[in-house]
């Protein structure tokens, strides 16, 4: 795959082309102080501020809140069916996401595919090209470089654009998708403008990112989790939690979910939504019996889950190190703070 | 209709050809499938469960409740809870409701042929063990003895109660009906105690004998360590567990004990199994 520089002004053009071109483009924008993605119609639309995290993930562009799985429609004793064709999926681009939303997809393709392949989610993520950008600023809450990831990292990237102090940006050409995005601009994606491998940009590139040095190391922490099911550490941690779910809706690699009907008389559709490890129905039995009856319980499952069932299972870590779980927290439950002192332990 | 994609969360359309009712709140559906070629291409094996759909309230998690070796048709046997569960009570025969499956593993039948067989359940519980049971009667002369011993709260609880009495009329079955004290009526011919209590009682013999036990925790709690005291290996008592799912596939994230999806790796665990889990069941 190619790279190419251009400059930073010209990153608008390269959008409008793509919205131009039909794509459905969702990207930052910031309402009322909150930055989160919308699918947007112009460039001008976006986020002003380039290094904010957006509230939601990406994930979102493959698994969305709520979907069809299929409709019904019943006439007299029968009972016919139909379900979405993949066609009507829009080919989406995802601007500006940061290189943890793009990690993401590694674990929520494994969960989705490991076993039964999920082809509505495949098919989602087939028309779902991820534009991300370097990170050039951590916050308190980050921690991608923990779990494997980094500012600058390429995995799950269909492109990743880094701006350079001097005015270029690099683009990283990843994937076929990314390629093809590229092609619709090719006045900016030229031979001329082509980076070759031992460019002295790819050394900017990395002066250029965010400095985060790792807090623990993720094998450490799968480590000290084989031994703690029974530890008081979950009851600690967790007695502040609401059980709200709002960590696990923000998480780019969270795929928990529901699935509900939605009828309208005769007819209707079934659908799935997220659903959060967090709640207290999430496993209840409809006898009232609960396997996971208490905040800690459910705390638990969710770090061990994450940290340890899927690396055993998946070979696959449910973390990015994005930091959201941390930051909508209601109550502050800090990610960060509770793997580094399970580490430690 | 066209498969578009192969969407497993699209169930397959069953017609409901015959409705028994078992015992209050407590049905029976006999599905038989729309398209004839899915019935031809279907196949499953004792112990799987799948997911049933009254359309327009959502789907269920039940165990297949007849055997693979009688082909045609499924069952399922069910009482009447939640939505879902209203929603296939009310159905009619002649109507068509969904059908995803068959998911998760089963009884090792098979590795069972030449050996005694201890069927041990209580109340709804023993629609997961009639699969297993019409399974090995269907092929009577591959096992060695068949004991069961199925106890209810009361006599009216009791499910599959013309089953009951055909395996009763049996020679080459030992049927044991208790129900919980207080639940007997003055012409009830069987025990009366707790089912746990009755297995202490009939005391099987744990030689080369395979035991199944399949009821609500309380039972299995209660009957595990009688089976231990009977001589019975942890290797050679199986059951079944029953966690909250939704998508069956090892997706939506519920089911988990540990690091096992009892949708994927169960519903079938072995007690020595269970041995090496943590409690979340």
């Amino acid at each position: 795959m190619k790279n190419y520089q251009i400059k930073h002004s010209d990153l608008d053009g390269w959008l409008e082309k793509i919205i131009a071109a039909g794509r459905r483009v969702i990207a930052p924008v910031t309402e009322e102080g909150h930055t989160d993605f919308r699918p947007i119609h112009s460039p001008a639309e976006v986020a002003a501020d380039d290094q904010v995290q957006t509230i939601q993930s990406a994930k979102q562009a493959a698994f969305p809140k709520a979907e069809t799985l299929f409709s019904y429609r019943k006439e007299g004793t029968a009972v016919s069916l139909d379900q979405p064709a993949p066609e009507s999926y829009l080919q989406t681009v995802v601007w500006r996401a940061r290189p943890c939303d793009a990690a993401g997809f590694t674990p929520l393709s494994a969960i989705f595919n490991w076993d039964y392949k999920d082809n509505l989610y495949n098919a989602r993520l087939a028309r779902t090209t991820l534009v991300a950008f370097s990170c050039q600023q951590a916050d308190a809450y980050c921690f991608c470089t923990s779990v494997g990831g980094g500012p600058g990292e390429k995995k799950g990237c269909d492109i990743l654009v880094t701006k350079l102090p001097s005015g270029k940006a690099l683009v990283e050409v990843c994937t076929e998708k990314g390629e093809a995005l590229a092609a619709l601009a090719p006045g900016l994606f030229s031979e001329a403008n082509a980076v070759a491998d031992d460019s002295p940009l790819f050394a900017e590139k990395q002066s250029a990112l965010a400095q985060l040095p790792a807090r623990f190391s993720k094998e450490d922490i799968r480590r000290h989790l084989a031994e703690a099911f029974d530890s008081p550490v979950w009851r600690e941690q967790s007695e502040r939690c609401l059980g709200c779910g709002a960590c696990a809706f923000v998480c780019p690699t969270c795929a928990c979910f529901d699935i509900q009907e939605d009828p309208h008389g005769s007819h209707g559709r079934r659908i799935r939504c997220w659903d959060s490890c967090a709640f207290a129905l999430f496993t209840q039995h409809t006898s009232g019996h609960n396997p996971r009856p208490s905040q800690a319980t459910r705390w638990r499952q969710r770090i061990l889950h994450k940290f340890s069932y899927m690396p055993e299972r998946l070979d696959a870590t449910g973390c990015t190190g994005c930091g959201r779980c941390s930051r909508a927290c209601p109550v502050d439950m800090n990610l960060l703070e509770h793997l580094t002192s399970i580490a430690q332990k | 209709m066209d498969r578009l994609i192969d969407n497993p969360y699209l169930p397959y359309v069953m017609t409901v050809e015959r409705i028994t009712q078992e015992a209050p709140g407590v049905k029976t559906l006999r599905l038989r499938f729309k398209n004839p070629e899915e019935a031809e291409n279907f196949q499953f094996r004792a112990g799987q469960f799948a997911e049933y759909s009254a359309f327009g309230e959502g789907e269920c998690t039940f165990c297949i409740a007849s055997p693979p070796t009688r082909k045609g048709y499924v069952e399922c046997t069910f009482r009447q809870a939640g939505r879902v569960t209203s929603g296939l009570s009310r159905l009619e025969e002649g109507q068509e409701m969904g059908f995803r499956g068959p998911f998760g593993n089963t009884f090792p039948i098979e590795e069972w042929k030449g050996k005694n067989l201890l069927f041990v359940a209580g109340g709804i519980a023993l629609p997961p063990m009639r699969c297993v049971i019409w399974n090995v009667l269907d092929r009577r002369k591959e096992f060695g003895n068949v004991t069961i011993i199925y106890g209810a709260k009361s006599v009216a609880d009791l499910v599959y109660k013309d089953e009951l009495k055909e395996w009763d009329e049996r020679p080459d079955v030992q049927l044991y009906t208790t129900v919980d004290p207080g639940g007997e009526t003055p012409d009830w011919k069987g025990k009366v105690g707790f089912t746990p209590a009755v297995l202490e009682q009939v005391a099987p013999s744990a030689e080369n004998t395979v035991a199944i036990v399949c009821g609500p925790p309380v039972m299995i709690k209660f009957s595990f360590p009688v089976l231990e005291k009977l001589g019975f290996r942890d290797d050679a008592i199986f059951t079944t567990l029953e966690n909250r799912m939704k998508c069956g596939i090892g997706k939506c994230g519920r089911c988990n004990v540990g690091k096992l999806y009892v949708c994927k790796d169960g519903p079938v665990f072995t007690k020595a199994q269970l041995n090496g889990l943590p409690p979340e069941y």
